[in-house]
């Protein structure tokens, strides 16, 4: 079972995996952000992602990696309820809230936000 | 009568006086070592304005106001006005061109727009078709980093060899009159590409350009290092000044001293700047704020400026085009 130490050690290592990818490659941030979110699904696909949440908590469902697993976590629960048809109706099934938190928030912040430098 | 190419370079018969100039910096230059000889200093990258854009443009308008104001030049006096800058369509200088309503030439050379401007002005005025020519250019960093990388608001991340992009502008005005400084001839460079794609590493993508025309115009005018004072390049920062210094050892040429760059002199020393500065006012400001004033009390009596220019665009970046490199170089002579 997780607690703060397990998810400050996990969740540095995916921080630290990322800056030095960062760091030795010509990968944008942009880059980084799509392999990592690849990276956390094909785990989740293969039963690895959960084990994690449990072992290191916020660890693993802070950083962006979490998107990777909701996105394949809906798409695999809709696939068993209906087949085929649910590979296209699971994706942004849970991950719908994180998805318009972020576009609502981003709106209400780039209307009250301006930058300077 | 002018005389026509030499290999590359142009010496011009009638060479101009840089007669009246003056230079606009941004914060950061603010702090940095040149500070004190820089015309004016805006503490706020935006002047005031609401868009960065604006205020790269209020720069500009600064420098030219300043450049008119200090050897009493009205508008009408000057007979043509060549500018260039970073942004798409060469916005700024297109704008500035519309306040003035004076015989406007736009050019884009990236960086090295500036020697670009000073090169046409020269050949215009030595070719008998102008007495007075403006010369301007500008970069800005929050402008430029929104069209060449990502926005600023986007935070990201880059490698300490990236370049700082200057922000300010210059303008330099030339006539026949009352000058000590003179521009007496020009070398054009050749777009030079030796596949390099990091649109972070543009520094290194320019040193063989730089290499190829500081070598051309040594061959064309038959003159060797030691008539040299100075020979500056416009931003190749740190890094490509290191590639500039072994591409010309491999053609024995050994500069020392003598060679240095804008970008890599602009700022102080700090992390914060990577590589050093980049962009059209690296030059634009080293040679009013540097160059010219040594050449005035005579430290320097003759320099070689080297404007750079990374020509890349955005979308050719997106499709994995490599970074094609110019370099031109105005000879500037003091004249007692």
């Amino acid at each position: 079972m997780g607690n703060y130490y397990t998810a400050f050690l996990i969740g540095g290592l995916v921080c630290a995996l990322g800056q030095i990818l960062l760091d030795n490659t010509k990968y944008t941030p942009a880059h980084l952000l799509v392999f990592l979110v690849v990276l956390a699904s094909i785990f989740t696909g293969l039963g690895l992602y959960e084990p994690l949440i449990e072992f290191a908590g916020a660890g693993v469902t802070i950083p962006v990696a979490n998107f990777g697993y909701v996105l394949t976590k809906g798409v695999l629960e809709e696939l068993d309820k209906d087949g085929i048809p649910g590979l296209f109706k699971g994706v942004l099934k849970i991950a719908s809230s994180g998805v318009s938190a972020s576009v609502i928030i981003a709106f209400i912040i780039a209307l009250i936000f301006n930058p300077r430098n | 009568m002018a005389d026509k190419l030499k290999g590359q370079t142009l010496i011009f018969n009638n060479s101009p006086f840089i007669i009246s100039y003056a230079t606009v910096s941004g914060p950061e230059e603010g702090k940095g070592p040149f500070a004190s000889s820089i015309d004016k200093i805006c503490t706020d990258p935006k002047c005031g304005k609401d868009t960065w854009e604006k205020g790269e443009k209020s720069m500009v308008k600064d420098a030219i106001s300043l450049a008119m104001k200090k050897f009493s030049i009205a508008p009408k006096d000057i007979d043509l006005m060549v500018g260039g800058d970073l942004l798409n369509q060469i916005a700024i200088s297109n704008f500035i061109a519309r306040d003035y309503k004076l015989p406007y030439l736009g050019i884009y050379g990236a960086c090295s727009s500036l020697i670009e401007a000073l090169i046409f002005a020269s050949i215009s005025m030595d070719g008998g078709f102008a007495d007075s020519v403006l010369n301007f250019s500008s970069s800005h960093y929050q402008t430029a980093e929104r069209q060449y990388r990502t926005p600023l608001e986007y935070g990201a991340q880059y490698p300490p060899y990236k370049q700082y992009t200057v922000t300010g502008a210059g303008a330099y005005i030339l006539g026949w009159i009352n000058g000590h400084v003179k521009i007496t001839a020009a070398t054009i460079g050749k777009v030079i590409d030796l596949k390099i794609s990091d649109p972070n590493d543009m520094g290194s993508a320019m040193a063989p350009a730089a290499a190829d025309t500081i070598l051309q115009h040594l061959n064309d005018t038959n003159r060797n290092v030691s008539d040299f004072d100075l020979i500056i390049t416009g931003d190749l920062g740190k890094t490509g000044l290191k590639n500039l210094r072994s591409l010309l050892k491999e053609k024995n040429l050994e500069l020392g001293n003598k060679l240095s760059d804008c970008g890599a002199i602009i700022f102080k020393q700090d992390a914060k700047y990577g590589s050093g500065g980049s962009g059209c006012a690296a030059s634009s400001i080293i040679l009013g704020s540097n160059i010219i004033p040594a050449l005035k009390n005579n430290k320097y009596k003759r320099v070689l400026l080297i404007g750079t220019g990374a020509l890349l665009s955005p979308i050719t970046i997106l499709q994995k085009e490599s970074i094609p490199g110019i370099a031109h170089a105005v000879l500037i002579e003091k004249i007692n």
